[in-house]
């Protein structure tokens, strides 16, 4: 067990092995999403109360999700890269914060143009919309934090802690912002909690959900390959792979 | 043993010592030195108070002098002005230490860190949270807050900024060794303030309206218990990596 | 007991560049060990680790045998760290500053004794000025007094003669001399050259292995 994790923190091995498994997560990405969007834009029915605005929710969902996944990941990927010293979990970690970011500010955006036609306006503190604003808000943090510093090695240390104190604090903020929008409005209509779905609706948000992880797998192991071949890029193995390419 | 003698004082054999002493002796002496530090600078320490003071005048003007207005917003607005006000003093927590060296100190002592970065934030506290917390009712009347919820409004903010102090030191350790880390540890610290923000609100804002309190600060409290127990372990971590920034 | 720190194939890595690599050295009571080399060779870096404070190295450190991540309460305790900045609160007296080391430790210590200290650095008299009314040197030190005030064995200092006048510098070399003939050791960086005695052993940095890759 050990052996394989100090192994896979190997950027060398993990070079060879993200390149191939990279093509499949690619593969899979581009199918579901392409089903899936298909089949919940074209195939799926409109909603009895929001006709088609509804189907905003095939991307809005898959983003949220990925939002705060991507933030847990960081923060397990920052407790990898403190307790082992492996520096491909911090290669990842830096290379997922920008993309969480993205996702949090898409799953922001199509939730702004979701409330045009639910609302009648583009911005409600909506629960659910306060909190993927306040995780945009750590994201911003956790890159700036890391920008700051001159030294690498110190910023992927700060970002790392950083990460965990706010994956501590995720939940907690989610419970509070709930509790506080609860509070203020009783009983309004949100978004995404909603009697069951039919079937033939949320099987392609499903597929929407796995294609967004696979798209993050893929984009990730891709970002870290290149970020691997950044920061090693004067160690020998580097160079041969350089020499072996002209 | 033979001692050279030029030496200033002459030292006996120099023995290898056990560890151990006394951590409460450490944990006093840290705050007692830092009260006495910034009781020295009482100007600086003013500035937060000032800077509340200062906020909450600024709403009337901005918004609206009626009484009545002011009342129903008045929770929110003084729990928003003292929580940056206690984020205003923040930078400083451990900037005079890191400058001149004495944080390297503190790292090397034989004792806890997580204890004794403890002591600096019971210090901060002291000096910004709890003067915050006093004053609060004072601006409390200036904007119309109704009778009966100014203890609350003193006890959440009391409870709450103890939470803040915690949490704020977690961003103040993770910038100090940054030269312009002001602005970033707002930006870090603040996303993580709101659950304190929204129940300290809430607490005050139940007193208004004559519902239970206790939940609120039950909740505060728990929050606090919790930011005790994370964040000085947070905290010293922060501070090993930025003493080698 | 004797006091033993050693390092075997020490290497430090900072933002991929080697600062230093296959780095073998020991501390024994009663020596004193110059680190020397060329500005950015990382004297300072190995000075931290040799203090603690850096976790971030390869290879491995002993005290007394056993490894550091063990031995690092036992070790704090018989450390003595001196940096590049003194570690003195402008705000408070050389007095109140002696007094919080001293409780750091864990003791309370006693007033003669931080009297005493502060005379033996040639503070007398300035025990109750604010340290920010001093000048550099005096300082420094007031830093320096804790060699008197706090018995420890192992002394790690980072360019301690810096500020320092030629009298201070004279009576500083004296001690660390003193402190190598009473059993304990000294490891130091300074740009002063440091007489010759049989204590002293000299530790080159920056020689051509600072080599990246592997």
């Amino acid at each position: 067990m050990w052996a394989f994790i100090h192994k896979l923190g190997s950027p060398k091995w993990f070079y060879r092995i993200s390149a191939k498994l990279q093509p499949w997560f690619w593969v899979a990405a581009a199918g579901l999403i392409v089903t899936g969007s298909l089949w919940g834009l074209a195939f799926a029915p409109a909603d009895y109360q929001q006709g088609n605005s509804f189907r905003i929710l095939y991307v809005h969902v898959p983003a949220a999700f990925l939002a705060q996944s991507i933030f847990v990941s960081m923060a397990i990927a920052g407790l990898v890269y403190m307790v082992w010293k492996i520096k491909v979990a911090d290669m990842a970690a830096a290379v997922m914060a920008p993309l969480g970011a993205a996702m949090t500010f898409i799953s922001l955006f199509s939730g702004a143009v979701w409330g045009v036609p639910t609302w009648g306006t583009w911005w409600m503190w909506d629960a659910r919309l306060t909190s993927m604003l306040i995780l945009l808000f750590l994201y911003l943090g956790v890159i700036a934090l890391r920008g700051a510093f001159t030294s690498r090695d110190s910023a992927s240390r700060a970002a790392s802690v950083l990460a965990m104190v706010g994956v501590i604090n995720i939940p907690i903020i989610k419970y509070s912002v709930d509790w506080w929008y609860t509070l203020h409005q009783p009983a309004t209509f949100t978004i995404t909690s909603r009697p069951a779905m039919p079937t033939e609706m949320w099987l392609p948000l499903l597929l929407m959900v796995l294609g967004f992880y696979s798209f993050f797998i893929a984009l990730t192991l891709m970002r870290t390959r290149s970020e691997i071949l950044r920061r090693e890029s004067n160690k020998r193995w580097v160079r041969e792979l350089v020499e072996e390419k002209q | 043993m033979q001692v050279s003698d030029t030496a200033p004082v002459a030292s006996a054999g120099v023995a290898l010592g056990e560890p151990g002493g006394n951590l409460m002796v450490a944990i006093t002496a840290t705050l007692k030195r830092d009260l006495t530090l910034m009781l020295r600078r009482r100007g600086e320490m003013l500035n937060p108070l000032v800077f509340f003071a200062l906020v909450i005048t600024l709403f009337p003007i901005g918004i609206s002098p009626d009484p009545e207005l002011l009342a129903l917003i008045a929770p929110g607005l003084l729990w928003v002005a003292a929580l940056l006000a206690a984020l205003l003093s923040l930078d400083s927590l451990f900037r005079s230490d890191y400058d001149d060296g004495s944080l390297e100190q503190l790292l090397l002592a034989p004792q806890p860190l997580a204890a004794l970065s403890l002591a600096k934030v019971a210090v901060h506290w002291l000096l910004t949270g709890l003067p915050l917390a006093l004053m609060a009712p004072v601006l409390g009347i200036m904007l119309a807050l109704p009778a009966g919820s100014y203890l609350i409004l003193a006890l959440s903010l009391a409870l709450g900024t103890a939470s803040l102090s915690l949490i704020g030191a977690i961003g103040a350790a993770l910038t100090v060794g940054l030269a312009k880390g002001g602005v970033l540890l707002s930006l870090l610290v603040l996303p993580l303030y709101i659950p304190v923000l929204i129940f300290g609100t809430g607490a005050v804002q139940a007193a208004v309206f004559g519902d239970g309190v206790t939940a609120h600060l039950a909740i505060l409290g728990a929050l606090l218990a919790g930011a005790l127990i994370f964040a000085p372990w947070a905290i010293a971590a922060s501070l090993r990596i930025s003493i080698n920034g | 007991m004797s006091l033993r720190l050693h390092a075997r194939k020490l290497a430090c890595e900072r933002d991929d560049r080697w600062l230093f690599q296959g780095l073998d050295l020991e501390v024994r009571g009663g020596e004193i060990v110059r680190i020397e080399g060329p500005n950015g060779s990382g004297k300072t870096t190995l000075l931290k680790i040799l203090s603690g404070q850096l976790a971030e190295y390869e290879g491995e450190l002993f005290w007394n045998d056993t490894p550091m991540r063990q031995a690092r309460e036992h070790f704090l305790a018989n450390l003595l760290y001196l940096g590049h900045a003194p570690g003195v609160k402008a705000g408070l007296t050389p007095l109140e500053n002696l007094k919080w080391y001293q409780a750091l430790s864990g003791e309370t210590g006693n007033e003669t004794a931080r009297f005493a200290a502060l005379e033996s650095v040639g503070l007398a008299g300035f025990e109750d000025l604010p340290a920010g009314q001093l000048s550099a040197g005096q300082q420094r030190r007031v830093a320096l007094a804790r060699l008197e005030l706090t018995p420890r064995a192992l002394w790690v200092l980072d360019e301690p003669f810096t500020a320092i006048d030629r009298d201070g510098v004279a009576a500083l070399e004296a001690r660390l001399v003193a402190h190598a003939r009473a059993g304990g050791s000294v490891v130091v960086t300074t740009h002063h050259e440091l007489a010759a005695s049989t204590a002293l052993r000299r530790i080159q940095l920056g020689q051509g292995d600072n080599l990246a890759g592997i």
